[in-house]
């Protein structure tokens, strides 16, 4: 059995007591079932119905209402739950700052978030495992961190109430703030979470998901999904999600096509792998709706957790983009794969790292942070290049897709310990066109 | 005040004077380009010239107004418009090829050419301006080798150098390899050099007439940003403009940093709610908004929570320009920029007569979402509108 020692992160404030009740959970101590319907009963939990059938490309295309539904309504729960002091710290008195070069890796200090506690020990190498209702999960968090119900309506316009009973064949799925958020607006989408599921891609789960970043219709308002054994901390099925109002180095990141078979390319999705990143990828995007589209990632996903091998996934551009990265940063630390020099920083890892944006403990590490030291902690999270094309080819046999054919060498992307300054760096431009400042 | 369609015209007229449009209006007939006002909300389009109208199939009034990503659609490539957003929100000259839409819904390729006007006196981007230049069907992708290296950085040894710094932000012929955008059935087309050059020279002809007819009015414009804002303006890029302008509440900004505390950013809803225009508010301190019967106590626990730099939610009787007066449910929140600083302080005002909004979300929950939209917006955009981040971007 493979484990590593790490300190978990604190999502909810009932983390650490997570034992018996009496103070308004959602399990059924606090919420037995047949209180549960008329929705009143959760404490008058509001809910959000978002409007169906909407076509992909609609968030892009149609001027957007200005204040768009869902942002409004998730920061300002948001603002609200801050001003109760439910958080444990104000993320927006953590500093943070673009790590110069060409990539734009994203640095933020909290050293609030880094809780000085014993480390716990974590299995790696299972990605799927078994619900395990002893240990916290999210019918455990508080009814105050639950911010509102998010819920396929029954029409196509989007609405809101701020109260609302529910049908008893409607699993709630709820939207909860992360107590130890690493951006403003950094909550948990817990679907079905009533159903104690454990971390595992479903295709519901994941359209939801999907519908979520939709909705919000904000270029900046992401998703992200750790498995297990790619730094989940509760083995609970929960998406991520927080407003950071500047590109990712991955979104910026050069793709190449991979040619797909028609069947596929019927429903307009599109499949490329990223070049000159540090971590190997592919990504997702297109399709005639979302459906199409989170299917063929739902597949993906559900392949690479079928045969263990962990994974992360950012849903980027209104749902319109995703990155899906096959990763073995933790089995190789617990391998003893890993620098001690890598290790010491304490950064985990999971989807917001390996997409760009950095969260360090230590005022050292932040002041020194280069492009070099994200591009080698990155390069440590990839497959190899052999181990990635293997995990490619299964992935596109399980999504049906036809095997494509070999690729050029992939002169772009740079092997693991090789760090160059990126192509896009200031140096490759003649004099006369630098503007210092 | 006056009506949006006003606005629009106004962003032009008071900048370059009455005359800019008869000026535009001469330029070259095949000149394609929009300009637009990143300070109004929604960033719309303020001009498009004839050559785009008669390229692109709409009409001017089906494009003044609107905000450019109309001309997007399901093949348009999503890293090319994040390419295009980020540019304007780190107000740089950028150019790409581009797959946009006709009216008729047919695609067409375009190279397109974005440059940032400034403000001389408060080094804030004012317009800008993109040059749209069509790019034809070539027989071989041997385009695509000519394009490379040449053009873009030929600009700098151009002769516009001298008026315009062109900022090459991003070296966009390293993206070669990526070959993610395209039509359905048809390769990407990559502009050549006579296209690179066509916009460089329309872009020329263009800002240069904006430069001229701004001295007309005395509000400078310049393609250079400079280097910083005179003594008395305020900081607010252009870029948080446009986030500020997305969110639909009455609020305003107030710099806990200058003297008095002044508005540095009033919303349009704030100047329906009030009666006053902006430039009556802009560099006031928000006492104003009181009057004979605002109560002193309200007013006193504003003061203390700044002072003690935390969130407040008041309710004060204000007074708008004609004298009338409403209860202001006010909320008061620090706001921090990316180094974790109290940058700004937003007040939202709500109206106390105020109902839920269409889609039923509560004032109370529309006010701390403007908090949120605020929050979020200045604490992203100062930490890439900082100097240190400008030169390396």
């Amino acid at each position: 059995m493979l484990t590593i020692k790490r300190v978990p992160t604190v999502l909810s404030n009932y983390q650490e007591d997570a034992a018996g009740c009496g103070r308004n959970c959602l399990g059924d101590c606090c919420l037995p079932r047949e209180r549960f319907i008329p929705i009143y009963n959760f404490r008058q939990l509001p809910l959000y119905a978002f409007g169906n059938n909407k076509p992909l490309a609609a968030a892009s295309q149609v001027d957007l209402p200005a204040d768009f539904l869902l942002n409004t309504l998730l920061l300002g729960q948001w603002e609200d739950r801050m001003s109760q002091g439910l958080f444990r710290y104000d993320v927006t008195a953590c500093e943070t700052k673009v790590i110069p070069g060409g990539h734009g890796f994203i640095a933020q200090l909290n050293e609030g978030r880094h809780l000085k506690k014993r480390p716990t020990e974590f299995r790696v190498d299972r990605v799927l495992q078994p619900f395990d209702p002893s240990k916290f999960n999210f019918t455990k968090v508080g009814q105050e961190e639950v911010l509102f119900r998010f819920e396929a309506g029954e029409d196509d316009a989007s609405r809101f109430f701020e109260s609302a009973s529910v049908d008893e064949s409607v699993p709630p799925n709820v939207v909860a703030i992360n107590v130890s958020p690493i951006e403003y607006g950094h909550v948990l989408l817990i679907p079905r979470v009533l159903e104690s599921l454990p971390q595992r891609i479903d295709p519901e789960s994941f359209l939801l998901a999907l519908h979520m970043a939709h909705e919000a219709g904000s270029p900046y308002f992401r998703l992200g999904y750790n498995s297990l054994g790619a730094f989940a901390t509760i083995n609970h099925l929960h998406f991520q999600a927080y407003y950071l109002a500047m590109p990712f180095s991955v979104e910026k990141a050069p793709t190449k096509k991979i040619h797909i078979n028609e069947e596929l390319a019927k429903n307009g999705v599109k499949i490329s792998k990223l070049l000159n990143y540090p971590v190997r990828g592919l990504v997702y995007e297109g399709g005639n709706n979302l459906k199409d589209l989170s299917d063929v990632v739902a597949q993906s996903c559900i392949f690479l957790q079928e045969n263990n091998i962990p994974f992360n996934v950012l849903i980027s551009d209104c749902g319109g983009r995703i990155f899906l990265f096959p990763q073995s940063y933790a089995e190789k630390q617990a391998l003893g794969e890993v620098s001690q020099e890598l290790l010491d920083t304490q950064v985990n890892p999971a989807v917001w790292e390996i997409s760009g944006h950095m969260v360090l403990k230590r005022r050292n590490d932040y002041d020194d942070a280069s492009e070099e030291y994200a591009w080698r902690l990155l390069a440590k999270v990839s497959l190899s290049r052999e181990r990635f094309e293997e995990v490619e080819s299964y992935i596109f046999e399980a999504i049906g897709v036809l095997k494509p054919e070999k690729y050029e060498t992939e002169t772009n992307v740079k092997e693991e310990a090789s760090f160059q300054p990126p192509v896009a760096g200031p140096p490759t431009y003649p004099e006369g066109c630098l503007v210092i400042q | 005040m006056g009506s949006s369609e006003e606005r629009l015209l106004e962003s032009l007229t008071s900048r370059y004077s009455e005359w800019i449009m008869e000026a535009l209006g001469d330029l070259s007939h095949d000149l394609n380009f929009l300009i637009t006002d990143p300070c109004i909300a929604g960033h719309p389009i303020v001009f498009a010239s004839r050559g785009f109208l008669t390229m692109s199939g709409f009409s001017r009034e089906e494009v003044v107004g609107r905000n450019g990503r109309i001309f997007q659609g399901p093949e348009t490539d999503r890293r090319s418009v994040m390419e295009i957003r980020e540019a304007i929100r780190e107000e740089r000259t950028m150019q790409i090829s581009l797959l946009n839409y006709r009216k008729d819904g047919t695609p067409h390729w375009i190279l397109f050419r974005l440059y940032p006007v400034f403000g001389r006196d408060d080094a804030r981007v004012v317009h800008f301006v993109a040059v749209q230049v069509p790019i034809p069907r070539r027989r071989s992708s041997s385009g695509r080798q000519v394009a490379r290296g040449g053009s873009l950085f030929g600009a700098c040894r151009n002769e516009v150098r001298s008026d315009l710094e062109f900022r090459c932000c991003l070296p966009f012929d390293s993206y070669e390899d990526s070959d993610n955008r395209g039509l359905k059935g048809e390769e990407m087309r990559e502009a050549g050099d006579s296209e690179k050059q066509k916009a460089i020279d329309g872009a020329a002809e263009i800002l240069s007439k904006l430069m001229q007819y701004s001295k007309l009015t005395g509000r400078v414009v310049c393609v250079k940003r400079p280097t910083s804002p005179q003594p008395g303006f305020s900081h607010i890029s252009s870029s948080l403009c446009t986030s500020l302008g997305r969110i639909k509440q009455s609020f305003v900004l107030t710099d806990p940093h200058l003297f008095d505390m002044p508005i540095v950013y009033a919303s349009d809803a704030f100047l329906s709610l009030t009666g006053y225009g902006r430039d009556e508010v802009l560099g006031r301190n928000c006492r104003f908004l009181g009057g004979p019967r605002t109560d002193v106590d309200a007013l006193k626990q504003i003061n203390e929570s700044i002072l003690a730099e935390k969130a407040c939610t008041v309710r004060i009787l204000n007074y708008r320009k004609d004298g009338t007066s409403f209860w202001n449910l006010l909320h008061i929140s620090p706001v921090r920029n990316s180094t974790g600083k109290i940058a700004f302080y937003v007040g939202v005002q709500v109206d106390e007569g105020a109902k839920n909004d269409v889609h039923g979300l509560s004032p109370a929950v529309r006010q701390l979402g403007a908090v949120g939209a605020v929050k979020v917006a200045v604490r992203s955009l100062s930490s890439c509108a900082g100097s240190s981040s400008r030169s390396s971007s």
